[in-house]
């Protein structure tokens, strides 16, 4: 049984008009097993809860509590939070040039399991997470994220959560910019992550596309900072045929 | 015919070489006092350098006069320092004959005990030959240099000096490239150790259809002063030059300096040229200087561009590899490595890559690249 708790999260940012708050007390449960859809228009603070739940120094949590299986996150540094068992795929994944995708995976490894993996297995286990996200085996020799089309930047990520297998993974709007087959070859991959049952996800998107392919077992829209409305994945059609217009003046209310 | 405003005029007599001031342009930068030794001539000495190995099979080695130099159409000395090292040593001369490949890179080791040296050290290759020539300084030297290159019609040249120097050691020298027709040249300058290190990196065509891609690294320690002074002389048309060079700087008082300069001359129509030089600050107290310059004389060309950025760590590439349950200690040593392997990966000779690569490693081995206490309390603040 693993969580992933998150209660009363607010969070902000430096703007040159000084700090802005752009989290409003979030709140949200994840259990393994479970599948989880933030929706909701731009710009209501998606990708800073995200980001903010990762770690990344750019955020200021103010007040409230990340716990993943009991252990609080919000005074762990990065890598911490990682090895606690968070994983976030990146909506702009970041090139780091000379730097092998064979090399970070090996690394992040190492670092996550404390060990080096073990040379006979480990290369075929990456050839094999490549080849079912569509990826041939050469490209584990190329520098990570250079180069690579945005298709081949999200197919990473989850190449990546494959391989390093966390306890919950953010995926934050992973299935943007991705034609109609990648989005099935990524959402196939996220299905498989999920089928051991230990994991949970939590995937930030603007449509309701790809959860066509992912099925959520909750859909949270989220507007100005803050969850407005919960349901299951019924509440997904309802925002496709409405739009977030209503949710919006809820949350002005 | 206008020279370039950014470079003295090159001469083979050492009176016309005066020793610096330190205003001069080309010194300006510069730390004189450790090179006092190194400017003030010396009589011809039978003390010389001698680098270790056999010769390839084919290659022949002679010592020439000052005239048969000229007459060979290398490079004149640039600067005071390489004029000494022609007056104060006999021209060595390897010449690889016309159409030899070698299958393995030739090396050329240098090790020089304490003391001052100079070296006038020629490489004539052949028309068509195809090879790697890897000359590696190693030792406590003081020394005074000036290599030629000269490249014969469509030969192709990898060349790759590292001045691997033990610390208190003082290296100035000139590298010039001269580049035969059609001729592709690859050079790879990777300047690790010593104290002082100054390499005047020069480069002219004497026919059109040249390629050169000239490629560096270097790593600034605590006290280290490392100059690299590039200088592409597009003088002849159809002709194309790519430089980048890439340092790294950590410790109170390492210094580096690279200026590019690129003279695009009137008669060098439909060249293409792009410089860039990158640098990477890894601590507080260590200072980069980075001056690229172009000098175009004609508007009929391909392209011509250069950029140049010096900078801390990138909070991105952190982040992100921080995220994967990388320390930061370790994500810093990734990308530091990344940054070098990026220019290392493009010599296409896997033997010197690997050894490349592995002097890069020690370098960060002898590294502190854990947060330093300003970004701990960033981090506790930020919590």
């Amino acid at each position: 049984m693993s969580e992933l708790i998150i209660s009363g999260l607010h969070v902000e940012v430096e703007t040159e008009d000084g700090p802005k708050e752009i989290l409003k007390g979030v709140d949200l449960e994840l259990r393994n097993g479970e599948v989880h859809a933030i929706m909701g228009p731009n710009g209501s603070g998606k990708s800073t809860l995200a980001y903010s739940i990762a770690g990344h120094p750019k955020y200021h949590i103010t007040s409230g509590s990340v716990r993943l299986d009991g252990q609080e996150l919000t005074g762990l540094s990065v890598d911490e939070r990682a090895k606690a068992g968070l994983f976030l795929a990146m909506q702009y994944p970041i090139e780091v040039p000379g730097v092998s995708v064979a090399n970070f995976l090996r690394t992040a490894k190492t670092a996550l399991s404390g060990e080096a993996p073990k040379v006979r297995t480990w290369v075929k286990d990456v050839n094999a997470a490549l080849e079912r996200l569509g990826l041939d085996p050469s490209f584990s020799s190329r520098s990570l994220n250079e180069g690579f089309s945005g298709g081949e930047k999200k197919r990473n990520e989850i190449v990546q959560l494959e391989v390093l297998n966390p306890k919950f993974a953010i995926l934050d709007e992973t299935d943007s910019g991705l034609d109609i087959d990648a989005l099935r070859i990524v959402s196939e991959g996220v299905n498989r992550y999920m089928e051991s049952g230990d994991h949970g996800v939590l995937l930030i998107t603007h449509y309701t596309r790809i959860l066509n392919y992912v099925h959520p077992d909750f859909v949270h829209v989220f507007v100005d900072g803050r969850v407005v409305t919960e349901g299951g994945a019924e509440l997904a059609d309802h925002l496709e045929e409405e739009g977030y217009d209503r949710f919006i003046q809820l949350a002005k209310a | 015919m206008t020279e370039s405003h950014l470079h003295p005029e090159a001469s083979w007599e050492l009176k016309d070489h005066p020793i610096p001031t330190g205003k001069e342009e080309i010194w300006r930068f510069t730390p004189l006092a450790p090179l006092a030794p190194l400017f003030a001539g010396v009589p011809r000495s039978e003390k010389r350098l001698h680098w270790v190995g056999p010769l390839p099979d084919g290659v022949t080695h002679d010592c020439y006069s000052l005239a048969e130099c000229v007459a060979a159409g290398g490079q004149a000395p640039f600067d005071r320092i390489a004029a000494v090292a022609v007056a104060s040593d006999k021209a060595a001369y390897i010449d690889f004959p016309a159409g030899l490949v070698l299958d393995e890179p030739y090396v050329m080791d240098v090790e020089a005990p304490a003391g001052v040296y100079y070296q006038n050290l020629n490489l004539v290759i052949g028309a068509r030959a195809k090879l790697t020539v890897v000359l590696r300084h190693r030792g406590q030297a003081t020394y005074g240099e000036l290599l030629n290159v000269i490249v014969g019609e469509g030969a192709e040249v990898n060349f790759v000096s590292v001045q691997d120097w033990d610390a208190g050691s003082v290296h100035a020298g000139q590298h010039s490239f001269t580049i035969g027709k059609d001729a592709q040249v690859k050079s790879v300058t990777a300047t690790l150790g010593g104290s002082l290190v100054r390499l005047m990196e020069t480069a002219s065509f004497t026919a059109p259809g040249g390629q050169l891609e000239q490629f560096g690294i270097y790593f600034a320690d605590a006290g280290q002063f490392l100059e690299h002074r590039l200088f592409v002389d597009h003088n002849q048309p159809n002709t194309v030059s790519n430089v980048d060079y890439r340092g790294a700087l950590q410790g109170e008082g390492a210094r580096s300096v690279w200026v590019g300069d690129v003279l695009i001359r009137k008669q060098a129509e439909n060249i293409n040229t792009y410089e860039s030089n990158k640098n990477l600050l890894l601590t507080d107290g260590c200072r980069a200087d980075s001056v690229p310059n172009l000098e175009i004389e004609t508007g009929e060309i391909q392209g011509a561009g250069h950029s140049s950025t010096t900078g801390r760590f990138d909070d991105e590439q952190l982040f992100y590899l921080r995220s994967r349950g990388i320390p930061e200690t370790e994500a810093r040593r990734l990308v530091v490595h990344g940054f070098f392997a990026d220019i290392i990966r493009r010599i296409g000779v896997p033997e010197v890559e690997q050894r490349l690569l592995a002097e890069v490693e020690r370098e960060l081995e002898q590294v502190d690249l854990s947060p330093t206490p300003a970004s701990l309390e960033q981090g506790i603040e930020e919590k």
